[in-house]
Formats: C-alpha cells, sequence, structure tokens
C-alpha cells in the first residue's frame, strides 16, 4: 500500500519519520548554523582580548593572577593535592544519596506509629539545612575529637567528610522529598488496586519516576559537593584550597588560586554538561512517550 | 617589579628619610597619631591583658612583649600613648603585597626574604627560635633528635615561618597539618590528631605555662643559618622605617629592649635538638 520510500525506518520503531530531502536541507542549514556561530564566537574573542590587554592595570594582574611560570611550578602540588578532594567526594556522594533517600522516605511514612520517626527526620533536615556546612565541619572536626571517646576515630578527613554528608544529606532528602511529591497519586493509587503493598509501590512504581524527575537537581547537588570539599582544609590535611594557599603565602603570586580554581571548573564541567544532556534526554523521551 | 610599581602609587615614594625624625615631620597615616596593626586573637605572652573581659586580648594595655615594644617605639618617635591607635590586621595579609591601613605591624613576622620584597621590615627587635610543644603523653614528648621526629604528625600555622621550617629542616614522612591559626593546631594537638605542634618559643613557653596544663616544650631548635628576627612591617616604601630603626637601635644601646624580653619572656631554656 505504501510505496518503500529509501531511508523510511521500519513500520513500529518510535523513530519519527523525516524526508531525506527535508533531513538534507535542514543538515545544510545546521552546518551553516555553526560556522557562522563557530566565526561569530572567535571574532568576539578577538574583540575582548584586544580591549583587555589594552586596558593599563592588565599587565599587573597577568603577573599576579595568570603567571605561566609560577603556574607550571605550582600545578603538581596542587593536582597532589587535588586527589585528596577528588576522594572525599566520590566517597561523600553515595552515603548522601543513600542518606538522603532514606530521610525522605522517612518523612513520607503515613501511619501514626511512625510520628518519632517522621519528628526525627524532619529535626535532622532543619537543624543541618539551616547551619552553615563550614560550622557542621568544625563542630565535628574539632568538637568530637576534642571528647577523646574510646573507639571515635580521630582521623579530620573522616569527620570533615562526615560533615559534608551530613549536611548534603538534609538537602539531598528535601529534593528527594520534592521527586516522590511530583509523582501523581494516581500512580500509587492504581499500583496499590494491582495489589502491590506501599513498600512494593514505591520500589517498582514511585521511586524510579521521582529519582528520575530530580535527577538535574541531585546532579546540582553533586557538582556543589565537589566544590565543598575545599572546607575540610580548615581541618588541617593539605587539599587543594590549603596547597594553594601555601604556596601563594610565600610568593604573593596568586596564581596558584587561578590554578586551583581551574581544577575545580574542569572536574565540575563534564558533569554539568553530562547534567545538561540528561535533561535533554529527559525532555525528548517525554515528547515521544507523553508525560507520566 | 609591576606589583612594586602598582603599590608605590599609592604610598610615600622616599624611601629613606632625610634624618629629620621629629613628630611633626613623620608621614604617618594621619597626622598626629600612629596606628599600629596586629591581629586578633592577640596572644600572650607578647599581648598581656588583665582585662578578663577581653578575650582576645587587648594590644592597648601595654603589657605584653609586643605592646611594650610598641609604646616604646611610638614614645621614641614623640607619640603619647593617647596617640597610638591599633588596628586589626590579619596576619596573612600584614605581608601580603598592597596599600597598608597602617604604619607599622607588629604582630610575631619574621623578616623573611620573600616577604621584603613586596613589604618593608624594621630592624629585627627579637631573635627567635623555633620550638615543638606537645602533650605530655604524646609519642615525641622526650624526643631529643630531629631524627625521632620524623614519624611524627606534626601541624603549625598556614603562611608561617614555622610552616616553612617544618618543610625544611624536619621533614618529617607525614605531610604536616596546616590550620587558619595556632588555636586549630592546639585544638587538634589536645585531640590527639597531632603529636605536636611548631611554634617559636615564646609561644611554646605561654602554651605550656598558661593554655595546656599537660602539655610540654619538647625542645627547640637551634637557630637555622641567617637566623629568624621578629620584625616591624610596613608597607614597601614607608618613609617611617629610618626614624623607627634609629628608635630601635637607641633601645637595644640602652638595654631597654633586653629589659622588655627579661620582663616578659623570661625562663627561655628549653633543651635543643640534636640534628
Amino acid at each position: 500500500m505504501t510505496t518503500d520510500v529509501q531511508g523510511a525506518p521500519a513500520p513500529g520503531t518510535d523513530i519519527a519519520y523525516v524526508d531525506p530531502t527535508r533531513r538534507a536541507l535542514s543538515q545544510k542549514r545546521a552546518r551553516k548554523n555553526a560556522l557562522s556561530g563557530i566565526l561569530s564566537l572567535f571574532a568576539f574573542l578577538f574583540i575582548i582580548c584586544f580591549i583587555v590587554s589594552r586596558t593599563p592595570g592588565w599587565a599587573t594582574v597577568q603577573e599576579t593572577f595568570f603567571n605561566y611560570e609560577e603556574f607550571v611550578k605550582t600545578l603538581p602540588g596542587l593536582l597532589e593535592a587535588f586527589l585528596l578532594n577528588i576522594r572525599i567526594f566520590l566517597i561523600a556522594e553515595p552515603l548522601i544519596l543513600i542518606l538522603g533517600l532514606a530521610v525522605a522516605l522517612a518523612r513520607t511514612l503515613k501511619s501514626p506509629i511512625f510520628l518519632p520517626i517522621r519528628v526525627i527526620a524532619t529535626l535532622y533536615v532543619d537543624i543541618f539545612r539551616g547551619i552553615p556546612t563550614i560550622l557542621v565541619i568544625f563542630l565535628l572536626g574539632f568538637g568530637i575529637p576534642a571528647l577523646r571517646l574510646v573507639g571515635v576515630p580521630n582521623d579530620a578527613v573522616f569527620w570533615g567528610t562526615t560533615a559534608l554528608v551530613l549536611s548534603y544529606g538534609a538537602y539531598v532528602a528535601e529534593v528527594f522529598r520534592a521527586g516522590i511529591g511530583s509523582v501523581h497519586g494516581s500512580q500509587t493509587m492504581a499500583a496499590r488496586s494491582l495489589g502491590l503493598n506501599m513498600w512494593q509501590t514505591n520500589r517498582h512504581v514511585v521511586l524510579p519516576q521521582a529519582i528520575r524527575n530530580v535527577i538535574p537537581p541531585l546532579l546540582n547537588d553533586f557538582i556543589s559537593l565537589q566544590k565543598d570539599t575545599a572546607l575540610i582544609a580548615v581541618l588541617g590535611p593539605i587539599e587543594v584550597l590549603r596547597q594553594a594557599q601555601i604556596d601563594t603565602s610565600s610568593s604573593f603570586n596568586y596564581t596558584p588560586y587561578v590554578g586551583a580554581a581551574l581544577l575545580f571548573i574542569l572536574l565540575t564541567i563534564p558533569m554539568t554538561r553530562f547534567a545538561d544532556w540528561i535533561q535533554l534526554r529527559t525532555m525528548k523521551q517525554r515528547r515521544i512517550a507523553g508525560t507520566s | 617589579m609591576a606589583l612594586a610599581g602598582c603599590a608605590q602609587e599609592s604610598t610615600p615614594t622616599a624611601a629613606t628619610n632625610s634624618g629629620d625624625c621629629s613628630k611633626e615631620s613623620l608621614a604617618t597615616l594621619t597626622t598626629g597619631k600612629l596606628t599600629i596593626g596586629t591581629d586578633l586573637p592577640a596572644y600572650p605572652p607578647y599581648f598581656v591583658t588583665d582585662d578578663a573581659s577581653k578575650e582576645n586580648g587587648d594590644p592597648a594595655s601595654g603589657k605584653g612583649f609586643e605592646s611594650a615594644v610598641a609604646y616604646a617605639v611610638a614614645t621614641g618617635l614623640g607619640f603619647s600613648n593617647t596617640d597610638v591607635v591599633w588596628k586589626t590586621v590579619p596576619f596573612n595579609s600584614s605581608y601580603a603585597p598592597g596599600t597598608k591601613a597602617f604604619d607599622f605591624d607588629i604582630n610575631q613576622i619574621s623578616i623573611t626574604p620573600d616577604r621584603s620584597k613586596v613589604v618593608d621590615f624594621s630592624d629585627g627587635y627579637y631573635t627567635v627560635n623555633q620550638a615543638i610543644v606537645s602533650l605530655k603523653d604524646s609519642p615525641i614528648a622526650n624526643a631529643t633528635t630531629v631524627a625521632e621526629l620524623k614519624d611524627a604528625n606534626l601541624g603549625t600555622q598556614v603562611g608561617t615561618t614555622s610552616a616553612a621550617f617544618i618543610e625544611d629542616v624536619v621533614k618529617p614522612t607525614n605531610k604536616a597539618q596546616i590550620f587558619n591559626d595556632t588555636n586549630d593546631a592546639k585544638s587538634a594537638m589536645q585531640s590527639g590528631r597531632l603529636d605536636g605542634i611548631v611554634v617559636d618559643l615564646p609561644t611554646a613557653y605561654y602554651v605550656t605555662a598558661a593554655e595546656i596544663p599537660n602539655s610540654k616544650i619538647v625542645g627547640q631548635f637551634p637557630a637555622q643559618a641567617g637566623g629568624e628576627e621578629f620584625g616591624l612591617l610596613f608597607g614597601k616604601g614607608n618613609s617611617l622605617v629610618g626614624c623607627v630603626n634609629t628608635v630601635l637601635a637607641n633601645m637595644k644601646a640602652s638595654g631597654e629592649l633586653q629589659k622588655l624580653q627579661d620582663t616578659w619572656l623570661a625562663g627561655e631554656s628549653a633543651p635543643y635538638f640534636k640534628q
């Protein structure tokens, strides 16, 4: 009945059909757009560099913040110190997700018997969202080792990471709670009417949708965590901020700070692009499959 | 050099005074007043106060080694005690390049070549040795040689000569832990995270005598090549340096500086570490 048009996808697949001529035209237009975009970007960069390098204070700024020799000299030390930051957030992030999810679920428990659990969860979220993260780090990092309790670890990195987990867990718990709330009530009702109990409903119906909905804010918090690992410097371990501070305090050149900032940016950019990609993909899927 | 050029725009360009050190001809920040900077908290034995409400120290009390030296220098320049204005200046920003909000800063700042490139120092007013303080039950409490310190967890304040000292002289196998200030380092030592802290000898005496009862001075290090001296810190190109040096020389010659040392920094005879 339908002629087999060249390039048409097989029936039954969920790729939208695009006429080949139209596709060629749109590809040509995309190439032209990309080219003019790149040309415009280069022209813009050139103009900016020209203007900035002519400003009177530029030589001083370049010497103080963008000194190449200083950068090359301090980079190995900064990289080595940065490994500590990476270790900290790689350990902290899974713990934060687990804690946040547990607290969010605790707050959604309906039965009156669970009131103590709901109260504790709410208190936890209120307290740790209210206290600045650096204050929590001071309290745990200096305060608890000062008690000299037997069996309690004394390590600065341990308490710093714990403080980060507690602090960020509160934020992430609220994000998860918002995600759970964003799943329409009819999903739960449908699941219950199919015979699933509350636990199965959560596990198979609500949580998958909830988590998918809140991946962008979760990634946002993850990126924020990567930066806040620098706060652990106050407890003594030499991570990248402290290393930059040590380098700067002897030479008075602030290039190490710029170097440390660069390392943080290099770490977060892949994460932000990944977050953008996930968001785009979710929107595309929604468009094709219809909203959930 | 670009930095120096930038700094010199806003301070008097004459580096040496013509010799006239009378109060009227001194180019202070505020005419008739001498602005002196120091950090908060102002620690004993350098700044001592009887006022219990001043938990962070009181530089204006005139008591304590550096407070006394500051007022003695002010008197030598012709200022009365009421002409002295104190300003809080964090330690790390005092020796950083840039215009200064004080005439000079007195805060146990050691004269180093790196710092001298971006700020000016007076002649030294105290020769300082580094020392190690530990709790009495610390693994290094009875160390007598530098080799015994190799496995220790040491800590100190960031940007100090103590921090550089650990790296250059002690060279422990575990990296030193660096804190924002000495108070944090002391906390870490008390909780057992550090085996010892590295501070200058007078601070070590005050910590062991008055602050942390179950601590002791493990030992002091012999003066390194070139020695280490505290100096008054001035902005680059400040014209007061010459006159202040004259006052300090007079204080040394008359014995007044030694008397202040004996009054406030007495009893310093900790054992020396052997190589």
